[in-house]
């Protein structure tokens, strides 16, 4: 295979994967089974990578796949000697398959949003499913990002399905009166999927994840106007992606947020941004929630003209609200950061020597580092970058930390 | 005459498994000899599939449901409805009317078909 040939399969490849999250969300509902649905994709998905090259892409490829993986579906039904052909009619599947609207598609991703957050799952559960139906991640992936094993991750994943399809759990958008009882679980499936798309795995950045979260957020936004923790939600997601090409540089090692080029963030999504995070604390007023709150952390970030020009006063009192709704250490940690950008350096390394149970995990030691370096205690600061190395930190992370070593001037 | 509820209590298992046939023979064989007594019951799903229901704080008060069957000590099995709803949400619906709900809890195990 020729290079030109590698580039174009895998774009091929792209384009399967993401028209087949859609048709999939599609498939669950005219089939009612994960199960089936996700075979007769992923044997349609099979055709299109054999036929596509040769023939050519479909003029429009998620009709190409709805078709096929509707003709797999009843061909598995009808396969099952229980199933008769009057069922196979009622499940939708027979005839050719509709062209179907955009409002269909997108309300057909909505459902399987609500079905993998059912409240009658384990929140394990609705996480597991939700990174692998709607993100479309491995199971290898999944156990990576929620530190378990694939077994465990692979077994949990039957269980789930299999409570979904003999437990009866209904593939539909709650009626308004369920809705704020489910928004929750669905806010944060969304935001997780927009983290994993940062994340990634091994790969620093996954737009089509990002991409995908930003337009279950709007989704979310049209269908319950009047909650801002959904404006805040698709706020924070906004004016962290227009953040998204400065993050890494050319050769993919992270940009920390001092030094990234701020003529590059997108200008069109802050502005969008903005707009809601001023809605959504309208709305809230003093009962903001965690969204609302780290969407306007996200915002003094994203219109200050430079990194020393930030309002830091005005975040570390964000950040001291979001404590209240949310009191992790990881808040702590980005709260002392700001207090060592509004009251200088020495008060910020007492605030992060406050904090306690953090000497796991390498942002701890990094942040300690940047700000001892600062002071020129730099012995200090380099056995600190030291020990955030023997964390174990993801690649990025880790390719950074080494780089910030070799910086400093040794004795 | 009396009708009694008869409660199995057995180690977790999947019916549908083929490993399961003889043990399913035996209760298609219970079930013949005795069907002049027999009014009615059913085989249930693993307790994988269960969905627990309570209303917090009394009669019309907040549905809450948790995956996984009912594992409390300190409440019994006072009774039990055999529901026919058109899907989970229905039945929770259903569940969370019956008084029980209200100050214990109601495990909800679809049954398996026959």
């Amino acid at each position: 295979m020729s290079l030109a040939d590698e580039a174009a399969s895998s774009a091929l490849a792209e384009v399967v994967r993401d028209e087949g999250r859609r048709v999939l969300a599609t498939l669950i509902r005219t089939t009612g089974s994960v199960t089936l649905a996700e075979d007769a994709v992923q044997e349609a998905a099979i055709e299109a990578l054999r036929h596509w090259p040769r023939e050519g892409v479909p003029h429009n490829p998620r009709a190409w796949l709805t078709t096929v993986a509707r003709r797999k579906a009843v061909d598995v039904i009808r396969r099952d000697a229980n199933r008769t052909d009057k069922e196979v009619s009622a499940m939708d599947l027979t005839g050719p398959a509709p062209d179907l609207p955009e409002s269909v598609v997108r309300d057909d991703l909505l459902r399987l949003v609500f079905t993998c957050c059912h409240p009658s799952l384990s929140v394990s559960a609705q996480t597991t499913l939700s990174l692998n139906t709607l993100c479309g991640l491995s199971i290898a992936d999944c156990a990576r990002l929620l530190l378990t094993t694939e077994s465990t991750m692979a077994r949990r994943l039957g269980r789930t399905k299999q409570k979904i399809a003999v437990a009866g759990i209904p593939y539909r958008i709650p009626s308004d009166a369920e809705l704020p009882a489910r928004l929750e679980a669905v806010a944060s499936t969304a935001y997780l999927l927009f983290t994993a798309g940062i994340a990634g795995a091994e790969d620093a950045v996954r737009p089509e994840l990002c991409a995908e979260a930003i337009r279950l957020g709007r989704l979310l936004v049209e269908l319950m106007p009047d909650e801002s923790s959904l404006q805040g939600l698709l706020a924070l997601m906004l004016l962290t992606d227009a953040r998204r090409v400065t993050r890494v540089d050319a050769a993919g090692d992270l940009v920390l947020l001092a030094d990234q080029d701020r003529s590059q963030w997108d200008a069109d999504l802050i502005a969008e941004g903005l707009r809601l995070v001023e809605g959504a604390l309208r709305r809230s007023r003093e009962r903001a929630g965690r969204f609302e709150l780290q969407a306007a952390i996200a915002a003094c970030h994203a219109s200050a003209p430079t990194y020393a020009d930030t309002d830091w006063a005005d975040i570390v009192s964000l950040y001291d609200a979001l404590l209240l709704v949310e009191p992790t250490e990881i808040v702590r940690l980005n709260r002392a950061v700001a207090v060592g950008e509004r009251d200088g350096a020495l008060a910020g390394l007492e605030s992060l020597d406050e904090l306690t149970g953090l000497d796991r995990f390498h942002l701890w030691h990094a942040c300690r580092g940047e700000l001892l370096v600062r002071l020129g205690r730099t012995e200090e600061a380099r056995s600190a970058f030291e020990q955030a190395l023997a964390c174990d930190p993801p690649r990025a992370d880790g390719r950074h930390l080494e780089r910030r070593i070799a910086t400093i001037p040794s004795r | 005459m009396t009708q009694y509820a008869a409660l199995i209590y057995t180690p977790d298992t999947d019916w549908t498994q083929p490993s399961e046939v003889d043990t399913g023979k035996a209760y298609a064989e219970f079930g013949e000899n005795n069907a002049a007594s027999i009014r009615g019951g059913a085989g249930l799903h693993q307790t994988s599939t269960a969905t627990t229901v309570r209303v917090k704080g009394g009669k019309g008060g907040d549905v809450v449901t948790t995956d996984g069957p009912f594992a409390e000590a300190r409440e019994v099995l006072a009774g039990f409805y055999l529901l026919e709803a058109a899907d989970l949400d229905e039945a929770v619906g259903i569940a969370a009317q019956i008084p029980g709900a209200w100050y214990g809890a109601v495990e909800l195990r679809p049954v398996l078909e026959t």
